[in-house]
């Protein structure tokens, strides 16, 4: 076991490295099979691992500890690995989207320069995103945290010789920063506390904590740990990167933007759930945090023409999702959302891809449509991964979503206003995906005339993983068949031993929401019933009456162009934070402090104190031989005299 | 006279392979024409074979020639080290000398010698063996500093290095001298013995001052270090890398023994001297380094700034001081040969491109050559994740835990003004703007061979440490 | 302890009065008349002429080196003669081992040429 749990890690490590050292001199193909192998290799690990680990009777989790990474003092932490079935899940997501979308960007990256520096930098985030969801402690996690977050950068960032491309990822870099700050004060502080950032040991004493024992620091740690995910996963107040960050390659928005880090956050808490069960406040901002998010980002993808920001708002939504399913209690739901989430969101981001690359690279909504009796098989794709998103009966996405609407509603800490926030964005999400789908693929063309010829289905390659993942984004739901229907949520109950005990925990400790009088079957009818109204508006107004969006943003302009724009909140964040920090940083930093007194008064100074010095620093410098002597003479003598009165 | 045992030669194995690989090499150079580069890679079989001589000589560990000779865990640590300076030091010469058009293979002998001297100096008990490998190491290097023998910067070098380094090694044998006349014995573990009764105790804090001077030369430590920056610059760079490393290090090892260990009976004055020097020597170098422009001067002042901070080790002293000046050599090693043949390489043919400014904007240009020099610089400085960092850090802990608050505070203050310098360097390269000076010639693969072995070995021990750090832990310190 | 070595500042003081003693009286008692030949320096009877800074062939510096070499290095086989019956087998092996190292040297310089003195 220990050797196959490594298993799962090395090859995209070793992958990584063949093509960063090597990967300048291998063909393309090389470069491709050394890459997707890697991947291909990992996900093969990752099951067979998973099939390992449930044909074990035991649900216990399995952790290996493979050496002593840090010892310092009381400070003990392992280069250690846990495996359970949460892991399990993560893992399985991970590799096999990860796969997929290796092979695509075969086909993807076809023409780009940096072939081989795409595919070390793919492998090497791959790696460590599965260190993130293996790590059996937090240091551990927080390594493979920042390295995913550094292989973001780098991938952002990946047509360096393109400005707004470099900029994007010095954002996410810097915005993700601010998170990873309390993050890091986050495990400290549980280090004080606690004694240890070991999960094994952590979870068992936390667990064992009576109700309402250190709830304080509890629940500072778990905010300052749900920082780090509302950096890393892109939530209010700190969402702004995720839709500059498109800048990067459109696989790498699949993979890193869309199905698997940005879920690191959610997968954070949902690992942390005994802690969080013993601090029901932080629970509940993350699930206000998660609810508004959703609904605040729904909005501004109502209005976006770019497609590929649309499914950036789109997923900081969805994630918003996850996070107040967690949020709730019910960890499973957010949990069997990211699964979902990662199986559609990645083929929309793929499928966008594929009509990006007919499109000559064009991203603009309003320049396509009618490309659906150009890309056939892009088109059904994205169709699939649209009805999935939207929550439409039968395809994943529905059943997960609902899931997490009843979460909110029924959960432990579910809140009423959250599920009907929630209700309203499941309408919303309906709404723009399938504006967008109508803007792409239906109504009249209107692609540029000198694009016009170009526009063509891709290659196998690119279809072969669009094809698979449409398939997971129908059927993934199927695996836990929801109560309302008759079903046992097999899903969840899959994962009661990772989270069972904290859910009843969190159900004793907070006083029972009022039971609604919806029954589940009726909250399953109502989101239906929004999404289908989405849809119909969406008909309505891109298909059937293409004119009146554009007298609709008219009549109410300020409403449009305050949504349109974005709430403002780049220029806001500009205005009150990037640049006072600039002009404080410019101004009184460097002009006055820096240049005025550091280097006027304090350099200059000092420079003129350490020419003086320098001067005799030089003079004994000389390059004579025979004052040298002279000073190793002196220096032996002042230290015999120095000897001989201090003995 | 105890008899001599064959269980003798296999505790000196490794010196013995390395010394007939020196003889080979130079008896071989006259009938080797046109590959001297073919010299090169015996002397580097030599040095392979020698480490795994080593290995041999860790299954029979004890002393050897009647108790001159010790082969320990402290002296098989050093054995390694230096083993593993010179296998770095020739991947690293051998394009150098054939483009600087010095290649003859004696210098692959005299890189043999100087190792076997250092290893000698770390392996011996016995003051006149110590003075035995010290001269070895010494001449051998001597003639290394100056072998570039057309060019008048390496003359002076090595004529300067000869001048100084001869005088102060005159200090250590005279201090070597008095200890025999106070004692009848010049035997470490003897001397041990005797140090309950103290015999005459001003003459033997002379003879120890004295002894302490011929050594702080060799580290460089100040007021001693007045050759450094002339030799280190004049020097053919990968002899600059030899040179910073391997005798310096084997004369921290002899200080350890003798201060650590066998002569510490003169207590609170050996410790003020330490910590004087310490704080001389880190402080002088760092100053001065600020206002370097040529690259190979201002790592020159650095290894006198780090020389500084391993005396702040020694000065802690006991069994964790002792480990962390170990791991800190090692470190040490690893980023400074990394940087001089690095340099070596950048500087072009007859090392003219060696100014700060030359290294404009060289990440553009040459990315990697960047990327591998700004890892050796800002490990130099001490970032996280490199092993520069763990080193200052378990050195500075180890004073802390000796209640020397004072020395580490000036310690980190010290490292504070090093990364201005270092990132001077780096700045430079990532953010200067215009044409890059140095050269533009692809690394040689034995070369690259050696950066990336390095640049492996500084992020291994930057992340990883625990393991060398449990191994030193382990292996008994002389005197304690 | 310092007292031990009183003897040796008593045979210093002594070495010093003798000398200058020696040196101070012919100066002052002998008597002084200068010629050109007593202020010539001594050259082993020949007459010096030419300037004293004449350059030599290098090979004369090399070669007097390496007879020093050579030479100081036999100094090693006398204690070594003496010692040897308690030595045995090691002593024997020891010294051949030594002779060859010295041999491999002497192979070197023969081959590098140091020996040639027409080059």
């Amino acid at each position: 076991m220990e050797t196959l749990l490594a298993l799962i890690l090395v090859p995209p490590l070793l992958g990584a490295a063949l093509n960063g050292i090597w990967g300048r001199r291998f063909s393309r193909p090389l470069v491709a099979a050394a890459g997707c192998g890697a991947a291909g290799l990992s996900m093969v690990m990752a099951l067979l691992a998973a099939s390992a680990y449930t044909r074990a009777a035991s649900t216990a989790p399995w952790i290996h500890t493979y050496f002593t990474w840090i010892h310092s003092g009381t400070f003990h932490a392992d280069f250690a690995l846990w495996y359970d079935r949460l892991t399990l899940v993560m893992t399985c997501t991970v590799t096999v989207v990860a796969f997929l979308i290796h092979v695509y960007s075969v086909g993807y990256m076809e023409h780009e320069g940096g072939f081989y520096r795409f595919f070390c930098y793919l492998n090497l985030f791959l790696f460590m995103m599965l260190l993130l969801v293996t790590a059996a402690n937090y240091p551990l996690m927080f390594v493979g945290w920042e390295g995913v977050g550094l292989c973001s950068y780098l991938l952002i960032g990946f047509y360096f010789a393109k400005r707004s491309a470099s900029d994007a990822g010095k954002k996410a870099f810097i915005v993700t920063r601010i998170g990873d700050a309390g993050f890091t004060v986050g495990v400290a502080l549980l280090f004080w506390s606690l004694g240890s950032v070991d999960f094994s040991d952590v979870f068992g004493r936390v667990a064992a904590l009576p109700p309402g024992e250190m709830q304080g620091t509890l629940t500072a740690v778990g905010v300052l740990l749900f920082l780090g995910a509302v950096g890393k996963s892109a939530q209010i107040p700190l969402y702004v990167w995720l839709p500059d960050a498109m800048e990067g390659p459109t696989p790498v928005s699949a993979l890193i933007h869309a199905a698997t880090m940005v879920t690191a956050g959610v997968y954070m808490v949902a690992r942390s759930n005994v802690l969080y069960a013993h601090a029901p406040l932080a629970l509940a901002l993350v699930a206000a945090t998660g609810g508004v998010t959703a609904f605040f980002s729904a909005t501004i993808a109502v209005c976006q023409n770019d497609l590929k920001r649309m499914l950036a708002y789109s997923t900081i939504s969805q994630i918003g999702y996850m996070f107040l399913g967690c949020g709730a209690a019910i960890f499973a739901s957010g949990i069997f959302h990211l699964m979902t989430h990662a199986c559609f969101k990645a083929l929309l981001f793929l499928s966008a891809g594929s009509v990006m690359h007919a499109m000559s690279g064009e991203l603009d909504m309003r320049k396509m449509g009618g490309l659906r009796r150009r890309m056939k098989t892009t088109w059904l794709t994205f169709l699939a991964a649209t009805l999935a998103i939207s929550g439409i009966p039968m395809f994943s996405g529905f059943f997960s979503k609902d899931e997490i609407l009843a979460a909110a509603y029924n959960g432990p800490l579910g809140r009423h206003w959250l599920y009907w926030l929630g209700t309203v964005t499941a309408g919303l999400t309906a709404f723009y995906m399938f504006r967008g789908l109508f803007l792409t693929f239906h109504g009249p063309s209107r692609v540029p005339p000198e694009l016009e010829p170009h526009v063509h289905e891709s290659g196998r390659l690119m279809t072969g993983p669009l094809i698979v993942l449409a398939v997971f984004s129908v059927a993934a739901g199927y695996v836990s068949w929801p109560r309302a229907l008759g079903g046992q949520e097999a899903f969840d109950r899959y994962l009661d031993p990772v989270f069972a005990a904290s859910q009843e925990f969190v159900r004793s400790l907070v006083a029972a929401p009022a039971p609604g009088r919806l029954t589940n079957f009726s909250l399953m009818a109502l989101s239906f019933v929004a999404a289908l109204a989405g849809l119909g508006a969406a008909y309505w107004l891109y298909l059937a009456s293409p004119g009146l969006p554009g007298r609709l943003a008219a009549r109410v302009g300020w409403l449009y162009r305050l949504v349109a724009n974005k709430y403002y909140v780049d220029e806001i964040y500009n205005a009150l934070i990037v640049n006072p920090i600039r002009v404080a940083s410019e101004k009184l930093l460097w002009q006055d402090i820096d240049a005025g007194l550091i280097d006027g008064g304090l350099v200059e100074g000092a420079a003129e104190v350490a020419a003086e010095v320098g001067g005799g620093l030089r003079r004994l410098q000389s390059g004579n031989i025979r004052s040298y002597a002279a000073w190793v003479l002196l220096g032996a003598v002042v230290w015999f005299g120095y000897v001989l009165l201090n003995r | 006279m105890m008899a001599f045992q064959s269980v003798d030669t296999i505790r000196i194995l490794p010196e013995i392979i390395l010394s007939a690989f020196a003889i080979l090499v130079m008896v071989l150079e006259p009938w080797v024409a046109a590959r001297k580069s073919a010299l090169g890679w015996l002397s580097l079989a030599g040095v392979i074979a020698a480490a795994l001589a080593t290995l041999k000589t860790a299954g029979s560990p004890g002393l050897a020639f009647g108790g001159s000779v010790s082969a320990d865990g402290f002296s098989l640590f050093f054995v390694d080290l230096f083993l593993a300076i010179a296998a770095l030091c020739l991947l690293g010469s051998i394009h150098y000398l054939e483009r600087d058009r010095v290649h003859h293979g004696e210098y692959y002998a005299l890189i043999l010698l100087a190792t076997v001297g250092a290893c000698f100096m770390a392996a011996s008990t016995d003051l006149i063996m110590i003075f035995i490998g010290l001269e070895i190491s010494s001449i051998s290097t001597y003639i290394l500093a100056g072998f570039k023998r057309q060019e008048l910067a390496s003359n002076e070098a090595s004529l300067k290095y000869f001048l100084l380094g001869s005088f102060a090694t005159a200090f250590f044998l005279y201090g070597v001298a008095l200890v025999y006349g106070l004692t009848g014995t010049t035997n470490l573990l003897r001397l041990r013995e005797q140090a309950g009764g103290s015999p005459g105790a001003a003459l033997a804090a002379l003879a120890l001052i004295l002894m302490f001077v011929g050594l702080a030369f060799k580290v460089s430590s100040a007021p001693f270090q007045v050759w450094t920056p002339d030799v280190y610059q004049g020097a053919p760079a990968p002899v600059t890398a030899f040179l910073s490393t391997a005798p310096k290090a084997a004369a921290f090892a002899v200080l350890l023994r003798i201060f650590a260990g066998s002569l510490a009976g003169s207590g609170p004055v050996s410790f003020w001297v330490l910590w004087i020097s310490a704080v001389l020597t880190m402080t002088v170098g760092n100053l001065a380094a600020i206002w370097q422009s040529n690259v190979k001067r201002l790592l020159a002042y650095s290894s006198i700034a780090h020389a500084g901070y391993v005396l702040v080790g020694i000065t802690a002293g006991g069994a964790e001081g002792v480990s962390s000046v170990l791991f800190y050599l090692a470190g040490y090693a690893l980023m400074n040969v990394g940087a001089f043949i690095l340099v070596a390489h950048l500087a072009g043919r007859g090392e003219r491109r060696v100014d700060v400014a030359d290294y404009t904007a060289l990440a553009a240009a040459r990315p990697s050559a960047a990327a591998l020099l700004t890892v050796f610089l800002v490990s130099l400085a001490g970032f996280p994740g490199t092993v520069g960092f763990f080193a200052k850090f378990y050195v500075f802990r180890a004073a802390v835990h000796a209640h020397l608050i004072g020395l580490v505070t000036i310690a980190l203050l010290n490292s504070v003004v090093s990364v201005y310098y270092y990132l001077k360097i780096v700045v430079a390269m990532y953010m200067g703007e215009g044409e890059t000076g140095v050269s533009a010639a692809a690394m040689p693969n034995a070369l690259r061979a050696a950066v990336v072995l390095s640049v492996a070995g500084i992020f291994y021990l930057g992340l990883y440490p625990a393991p060398l750090l449990a191994a030193l832990a382990r292996i008994p310190k002389p005197g304690l | 302890m310092l007292q031990d070595y009183i003897p040796v500042l008593v045979q210093l003081i002594a070495v010093v009065a003798v000398a200058g003693g020696i040196l101070g009286a012919s100066a002052l008692v002998g008597k002084k008349r200068p010629t050109r030949e007593k202020l010539s320096p001594y050259e082993c009877g020949s007459v010096p002429v030419g300037n004293a800074r004449e350059r030599f062939s290098i090979s004369f510096y090399l070669v007097g080196m390496l007879f020093i070499l050579f030479d100081v290095e036999a100094v090693f086989l006398y204690p070594w003669a003496v010692v040897y019956k308690s030595l045995k087998w090691f002593g024997f092996i020891e010294m051949f081992v030594y002779i060859a190292i010295l041999l491999a040297g002497y192979l070197y310089l023969w081959k590098k040429g140091a020996l040639d003195w027409s080059r």
